[in-house]
């Protein structure tokens, strides 16, 4: 067969089962691969992403928990340092911070604590994000936060490659990975290479080519900057979609490559403004690229407010492509 | 059920009289270490927080020697008996204490965090109750990989206010995971009598509703301790689940060097004293015929040269270079 007859092998596929599929080679291609979690076994996952894996695998290595974030995370560091390759699945980022002590504490820190004997080979996913109603408790976006924390890794897998490729290479990380899977991705669907797997975590990457903007964005807000530079090129704008895809460590070099390429850089982020990872993205524009620039750095961020239930305030303050082509307008206009 | 290998290499039988001497050369030498810690503290060449085990050694003497190497050891911020006591050498002790890489940690962690991968010690934890998620996460990687191993988990009754000894208990009984809980009841979480903090003072009683035996042992007396973790290692190594041994002790010393101890009575701790495990059990080998003056003086001065060595280990150590700062936040090996 041809490359290009490869390469056009596609399956239809959504994020769900990408994720699904990555999980299924993991544990096939590695016995010390093991899936622990609240509801990852018999309910099949909160999000229904591990639904069937318990019966091909096993409650061994597809293990319910209980409700005790701290001891299962823990748990899951001692089974890393003791030499199998967990993934520990959380709920929602928010119930994430009841095991913030073991992943900051320790999954960060026993590395560099220890003179560098005891690494931590840990995958922990979870679910991150807006935008299906689900009030304050669990819709937040907090993975710019945990991208404060030297120690880890922070991925956020934004398309179906990086859904079904990321866990893969972050399970042969020596050092604990946190992936943040978007709650309004694993819906969505499309065309995935049938051989797809592996990928790079190391490097953001162009998923639109432009030349006058560059939108920088990752997880839940890549697809409404890539919805913002259709409407943008439909008025004549042409503008770069960047997707960070890891925020810790970030890939400056090709942020700031991006912004000398266009000289204009909007941040899209569904974390707060204040102390987000918009606000490190932009300081690093400032550092490296400041006489690139020929507008200030903008930045469209969730409203500081607790995420609230109905729809249309929800909406109101999530980040929204609109919200995107208003600020790149308005910023194209300043300059001329 | 993973199989379980008879008491493999480390417990060569001994002559009761040699095997007793030895408990208290080590009871003798955590003593003496320590005391030599608080003059270094006082002499500006150790620096931090120093958290002193004088008066409960009888434990850590009791409970380690009865593991075998591969067993693992997670400690707490109270640990530099455990360490020693474990095989850890005193000048790599020492040196840590003094912050120099020649220290168990590379001189990272200091007296709180002393981490030893040769003897499986992971450290070392200053968080109150953070440990034992990972005592739990070890087991487990020893169950899942059928290896007959057990973790001992000492923290201090503090813990048991913490969410994560709840959940950690329940975890671990419910997966009938191998780990020998070791709480150490000196009465005081820093200055909170248990009674003030408690509603439930009886230990055991809490252990035990998570369905794992619960046995209170006299924490004074090292032939106790001794005895009890004998029979607990049996059990856990026999694939029964964990199990729960409170020792009833009592710190001799501050809580830390800064603690005036306001708290708690002058004649209280002459009280306790009276039952020094040092000097109770010296006097019980005395009786035996197993100890006299000549014997103690060898063994004091035997532990005084071990300590001065310490000593001059750590003053002629080195400090890690600047340059270093920021290795081993990530893993510096090739991946696996």
């Amino acid at each position: 067969m041809s490359a290009e007859g490869a390469a056009a092998q596609t399956v239809r596929i959504t994020y769900r089962e990408a994720m699904r599929q990555a999980i299924r080679e993991a544990l096939i291609r590695d016995p010390r691969v093991f899936l622990m979690g609240e509801d990852v076994g018999r309910y099949g996952g909160c999000f229904a992403v591990s639904r069937g894996l318990l019966e091909e695998f096993g409650p061994e290595r597809i293990r319910d928990t209980p409700l005790s974030e701290s001891a299962f995370v823990g748990a899951g560091i001692g089974a890393a340092m003791g030499g199998m390759r967990p993934i520990v699945e959380i709920m929602t980022v928010n119930f994430s911070l009841l095991a913030l002590d073991q992943i900051l504490n320790n999954a960060a820190t026993i590395l560099h604590m220890s003179g560098g004997q005891f690494n931590i080979p840990l995958v922990i996913r979870m679910t991150t994000g807006a935008g299906r109603q689900l009030a304050a408790q669990h819709s937040h976006s907090l993975e710019g936060w945990y991208a404060h924390i030297p120690g880890i890794k922070i991925l956020t897998p934004a398309t179906l490659e990086d859904a079904r490729g990321m866990l893969w290479t972050a399970l042969e990380d020596p050092d604990p990975v946190l992936i943040f899977e978007h709650g309004g991705l694993y819906n969505t669907e499309g065309e995935l290479a049938a051989d797809a797997g592996a990928v790079e975590i190391d490097h953001a990457a162009v998923r639109r080519a432009g030349s006058d903007v560059s939108l920088i964005a990752y997880g839940g807000t890549l697809g409404k900057a890539l919805r913002a530079a259709e409407e943008l090129a439909a008025g004549g704008i042409d503008a770069e979609v960047l997707d960070l895809r890891t925020l810790r460590p970030l890939d400056t070099e090709s942020i700031l490559a991006s912004v000398t390429r266009t000289h204009r850089a909007v941040i899209i982020d569904e974390g707060w403004r204040s102390g987000s990872i918009a606000a490190e993205v932009s300081a690093r524009i400032m550092e490296g690229a400041f006489y690139e620039l020929d507008a200030p750095v903008a930045r469209v961020c969730s409203a500081e407010v607790p995420m609230p239930y109905p729809r249309h305030l929800e909406e109101a303050a999530l980040p929204q492509a609109a919200t995107v082509v208003q600020t790149v307008r308005a910023m194209v206009g300043k300059r001329d | 059920m993973t199989p379980t290998p008879q008491a493999a290499s480390s417990n060569h039988p001994q002559p009761a009289g040699e095997h007793s001497l030895t408990a208290l050369r080590q009871m003798i030498l955590i003593r003496r270490f320590e005391e030599k810690c608080a003059e270094l503290y006082n002499a500006g060449k150790i620096h931090g927080f120093v958290h002193l085990y004088i008066g409960e050694e009888a434990i850590a003497v009791g409970v380690i020697a009865q593991l075998q190497p591969e067993d693992a050891i997670v400690a707490t911020y109270r640990e530099h008996g455990h360490a020693l006591v474990r095989g850890v050498p005193a000048t790599a002790v020492m040196a840590e204490m003094y912050g120099k890489q020649e220290g168990c940690s590379r001189g990272r962690g200091g007296s709180m965090h002393l981490f030893d991968a040769a003897t499986r010690f992971y450290g070392g934890n200053a968080i109150v109750g953070g440990g034992l998620p990972l005592a739990v996460g070890l087991a487990l990687a020893d169950k899942m990989a059928g290896r007959a191993r057990v973790t001992a988990c000492f923290f201090g009754e503090g813990a048991v206010a913490e969410g994560e000894f709840h959940e950690c208990l329940n975890l671990s009984a419910l997966w009938k995971l191998p780990v020998l809980f070791c709480c150490e009841n000196n009465l005081y979480a820093m200055g909170t009598a248990l009674r003030r903090s408690e509603s439930e003072t009886d230990l055991c009683l809490k252990a035990s509703s998570y369905e794992m035996p619960a046995w209170p042992v006299d924490g004074m007396d090292v032939e106790a301790c001794q005895d009890a973790a004998r029979r607990a290692l049996t059990a856990v190594r026999g694939g029964g689940g964990p199990l729960f041994l409170e020792f009833r002790t009592y710190r001799f010393r501050a809580h830390s060097m800064f603690d005036p101890q306001l708290y708690r009575e002058k004649q209280e701790v002459e009280e306790w004293k009276k039952r020094d495990p040092i000097l109770t059990f010296g006097a019980r080998l005395r009786e035996a015929g197993l100890l006299d003056d000549n014997v103690l003086k060898s063994i004091e001065d035997d532990v005084a040269a071990e300590i001065d060595r310490s000593v001059e280990f750590a003053e002629a150590g080195t400090w890690e270079p600047v340059e270093e700062l920021t290795r081993f936040v990530y893993s510096e090996r090739t991946r696996p």
